[in-house]
């Protein structure tokens, strides 16, 4: 049983539709994010989950339970989902502990399960602060604790980190993944922050037009993006052109093994459109094998470098970005070669 | 079909219109036609009166010499506040003027009290004090306030780094503040001004003791001593037409300091401005405008007070009794305007759109009928359709709950702001049913605000004079009531203790209300 079915979900503000038939299936005990540009329907299909919106048409299935189909409609307060908005929304009125007791019963507030909460989220010893007494990490986590207080069937965080300095996301973002673990608890995270759908998630769902266009694993979307436009969306990616003559392609970069595509069910071939990512390809000096290309600069991240590489080969569409371990050792204005190796996946190209 | 790449750009995603809930569009329209009725009376009854007649009583040699005396005062008046306020704001805010915290809070209080008797405290001593001089003089030391408030706000929040900039551009310190900073106060000193003009075209009872003929007095007269309904109408008509002007000039001024406000994300400690050897002149200059304006009514009451004696005093039971029915109708007064506020604020905040908003906007209607003309217009209006509620408390009250309405309104709004729609969501979310939400949740949150909208109301409703002297009960005597009864009488000692009741009721819970409310955390920055 899925713990969250939403089907044919139709949504619409004003004249404008927001959601255009989104189909989701999520498991039990998931960390599944939602993916997207602002504006594609995230934050209104969070909403819909929770009952804070009503659907124009289709139904929203919680762990068996419909909530939200046709005249029939369970309301925010009768459907157990714990709702981390974007800016905590902690109730200003009320301490931090006070605020984690909320959703509780008169008898539950008495018994320890608040300053557990706590110090689960890493509080302990805070409770008794107002919420602007506390830094924006900490608002979040008090949010997270007020939300798990009601042992939700689902938990929603909608963009949680967004409001949070850069230098604080990533660890901030780890503690909560470590709490989700722990309490295995179906979580759905929108974010429109593609590295942090990537490394945080079990599965992404990533919006496009009021439609779920691609679900799966971070692996899955970022080596078998179901289109061009995804394969532009996730990743750094390098598109250059090739032909494909069975189950290889031929490009100035090599030969590479073409993947079969999950969804198509015909074999590519002739000319074609190629994914290759940045680390798939590898600098040589001028006299090595492969594509030339002039060294234009290089942006060192620490772990690794991303060259661009500016190429005269037509079929590799001007720059092409590879990705190097460590500092990589190259003056601009560099002669290079440039050849790939690994699978890849590759579109018919579209007619000029 | 539009692209990931293209959805990128789209900036704002579409944010939830929701449809606005029947019962409160309604109720706020009613609340909206409430305040409106006096308009709609004065207009009805100068339909009754007929052009014929009003025009005869307009284009007469009075009505030029009312306007001409209102045009002087209000021009002299107007740039002595601008000045003063100004100048007092800044040595406040910016300079390195000794005690400038006491004084802060010393040069807010001539606006608690009422201008009628700062006149009275003028006239019984100094009885040479009248006319168009006392008239300045009075208005000014009692209204520089309206100035001096608003700019010292806006001095506090200017953005320092913009002067700072100025002088990395190559100003001067003093050209740096008069180019950039009080460049930027401009709307905010010509707000102040308006406001000025709004309360002299509606003060009634300083103009009546210092003998300086105006609109108001004029009205007053005709009404109450000739019983001239007409003419007091027609008279009327002319203050609400400059009332509607000032207060456009004052929404097209809101409307462009909106756009010119700056982000106060950056809010640095500003290091006063050194004023040397000005110092003690500075200061001086300053204690004596607090001695004019605070000093004189307050010594003059004490005055009063030790030199009246037993004999002329009033009973003080009388005293008493009077007062209770100050409060009284001040309290129910307040706890109306309060509630009618709160679901046009409501709307206003939580379903903003265009017809909202010119809802609100006619609710700031109000702000220009001086309380005069909205209680003759309830008058006209209960002497032709309903009589039984001539000279009853209710009508009273019901004239203070709309005169003071925009003061518990700008409250009532500001609170709501503090109760956003988001943590009533949430609060669903974790189980809580509508009503426990407006219970748990709201209502802490807009409570203060309420609170707040309540005092402002009942404080002013306690000085209010002129729409009480029309509009009390037979046989009910206020502090207002029975502080005129003694004047007019040139009784100033028997008057002294009312006037010192007003006072002791409304300054003092005022400046307790002020600190209050200045000591209290901000609980509403969601970051630190």
């Amino acid at each position: 049983m899925s713990a969250i079915s939403v089907t044919d979900l139709h949504k619409a503000f004003r004249d404008t539709a927001v959601l255009r038939g989104l189909d989701l299936e999520v498991d039990l005990g998931s960390l599944t994010a939602i993916l997207g540009p602002s504006g594609s329907g995230k934050t209104t299909l969070l909403r819909l989950i929770a009952g804070l919106e009503r659907a124009d048409r289709g139904r929203v299935t919680l762990a068996g339970a419909v909530v939200d189909e046709g005249r029939r409609y369970v309301r925010p307060e009768g459907r157990r989902v714990g709702y981390v908005p974007q800016e905590a929304s902690l109730f200003p009125h009320l301490t931090a502990e006070q605020n984690v007791a909320f959703g509780l019963s008169r008898a539950a507030r008495r018994t320890a399960r608040v300053t557990g909460l706590l110090e689960m989220v890493g509080l302990g010893g805070l409770g008794g602060r107002y919420p602007h007494e506390l830094s924006g990490g900490q608002q979040q986590r008090v949010a997270l604790a007020r939300a798990l207080a009601i042992d939700p069937q689902l938990l929603l965080l909608d963009e949680p980190f967004s409001a949070l300095d850069p230098s604080l996301r990533a660890t901030v973002r780890e503690e909560v993944r470590a709490i989700l673990v722990e309490t295995g608890i179906t979580t759905l995270l929108v974010t429109h922050d593609q590295e942090e759908a990537l490394s945080v998630a079990d599965q992404v769902a990533v919006l496009r037009d009021g439609r779920v266009a691609q679900f799966g694993t971070p692996r899955q979307l970022y080596l078998d993006p179901v289109d061009l436009e995804m394969a532009r969306f996730l990743g750094d990616a390098n598109l250059v052109e090739g032909t494909v003559e069975g189950r290889l392609v031929q490009t100035p970069l090599g030969a590479l093994s073409v993947r079969p595509s999950p969804t198509e069910a015909d074999p590519l071939s002739g000319p074609a459109v190629v994914l290759v990512r940045p680390e798939q390809i590898v600098i040589a000096a001028a006299s090595a094998g492969g594509a030339p290309g002039r060294v234009l600069h290089s942006e060192f991240h620490g772990h690794d470098s991303v060259v661009e590489v500016a190429s005269e080969t037509p079929m590799l569409r001007g720059i092409v970005r590879v990705r190097v371990q460590g500092a990589a050792n190259l003056e601009p204005d560099a002669l290079v070669t440039l050849s790939a190796s690994g699978e890849v996946r590759a579109w018919p190209k579209p007619a000029a | 079909m539009a692209t990931l790449a293209s959805g990128l750009s789209a900036a704002n995603p579409v944010r939830a219109r929701r449809r606005i809930p029947r019962g409160l569009g309604a109720v706020s329209c009613l609340v909206a036609a409430l305040l409106l009725l006096p308009l709609a009376f004065l207009l009805l009854e100068a339909r009754q009166v007929g052009w014929p007649e009003l025009s005869q009583l307009l284009f007469r040699q009075l009505t030029a010499s009312l306007l001409w005396n209102m045009v002087r005062l209000a021009v002299v008046v107007t740039a002595l506040a601008a000045t003063i306020g100004t100048g007092a704001a800044w040595c406040v805010e910016r300079s390195d003027l000794p005690g400038r915290r006491a004084l802060a809070m010393l040069l807010v209080l001539p606006l608690a009290i009422p201008d009628f008797v700062v006149a009275f405290g003028w006239v019984s001593v100094l009885p040479g004090v009248s006319g168009y001089g006392g008239a300045v003089l009075v208005m000014t030391s009692g209204l520089y306030p309206l100035v001096y408030l608003p700019v010292a706000a806006s001095l506090r929040g200017a953005d320092p780094g913009q002067e700072d900039t100025a002088r990395t551009l190559g100003l001067g310190p003093w050209r740096a503040f008069w180019h950039v900073t009080l460049r930027q106060a401009r709307p905010t000193i010509l707000a102040g001004c308006l406001l000025v003009s709004l309360a002299l075209l509606a003060e009634y009872g300083a103009f009546e003791i210092l003998g300086y003929q105006t609109f108001t007095t004029e009205i007053f007269t005709e009404f109450q001593v000739r019983f001239n309904a007409p003419a007091a109408c027609a008279l009327s008509l002319v203050v609400v037409l400059i009332g509607l002007v000032i207060l456009a000039g004052d929404g097209a001024l809101r409307d462009r300091g909106r756009l010119a406000r700056a982000a106060h994300n950056s809010r640095r400690v500003i290091s006063p401005r050194r004023l040397g050897p000005w110092r003690w002149p500075v200061l001086g200059a300053i204690v004596g405008l607090i001695a004019v304006a605070l000093g004189v009514p307050i010594g003059v009451i004490g005055y009063w007070l030790v030199q009246g004696g037993s004999s002329t005093l009033p009973q003080s039971a009388s005293v008493a009794d009077a007062a209770g029915h100050t409060v009284l109708y001040s309290a129910a007064a307040a706890a109306i305007a309060t509630i009618l506020a709160l679901p046009v604020a409501l709307l206003a905040v939580r379903w903003s759109n265009r017809g909202v908003r010119l809802l609100e906007r006619s609710t700031y209607i109000v702000q220009g009928l001086p309380g005069l003309v909205i209680a003759l217009a309830l008058v006209f209006f209960a002497l032709h359709y309903l009589p039984f509620i001539y000279q009853t408390s209710g009508l009273l009250i019901g004239a203070y709950a709309i005169i003071f309405f925009p003061l518990a309104y700008v409250a009532v709004r500001a609170s709501v702001m503090q109760a956003p729609a988001g943590l009533e969501e949430v609060a669903r979310s974790l189980g809580s049913s509508p009503l426990a939400v407006r219970w748990r949740v709201t209502l802490p949150l807009v409570a203060p605000g309420l609170a707040a909208a309540f005092c402002l109301v009942f404080l002013s409703a306690v000085t209010e004079l002129t729409a009480t002297l029309i509009l009390v009960p037979t046989g009910v005597e206020t502090l207002a009531t029975q502080f005129w009864a003694y004047t007019g009488n040139v009784s100033y000692g028997a008057a002294a203790p009312y006037a010192a009741a007003m006072v002791v009721i409304s300054v003092i819970p005022g400046v307790l209300l002020g600190r209050w409310f200045d000591r209290r955390p901000s609980r509403t920055g969601v970051r630190s």
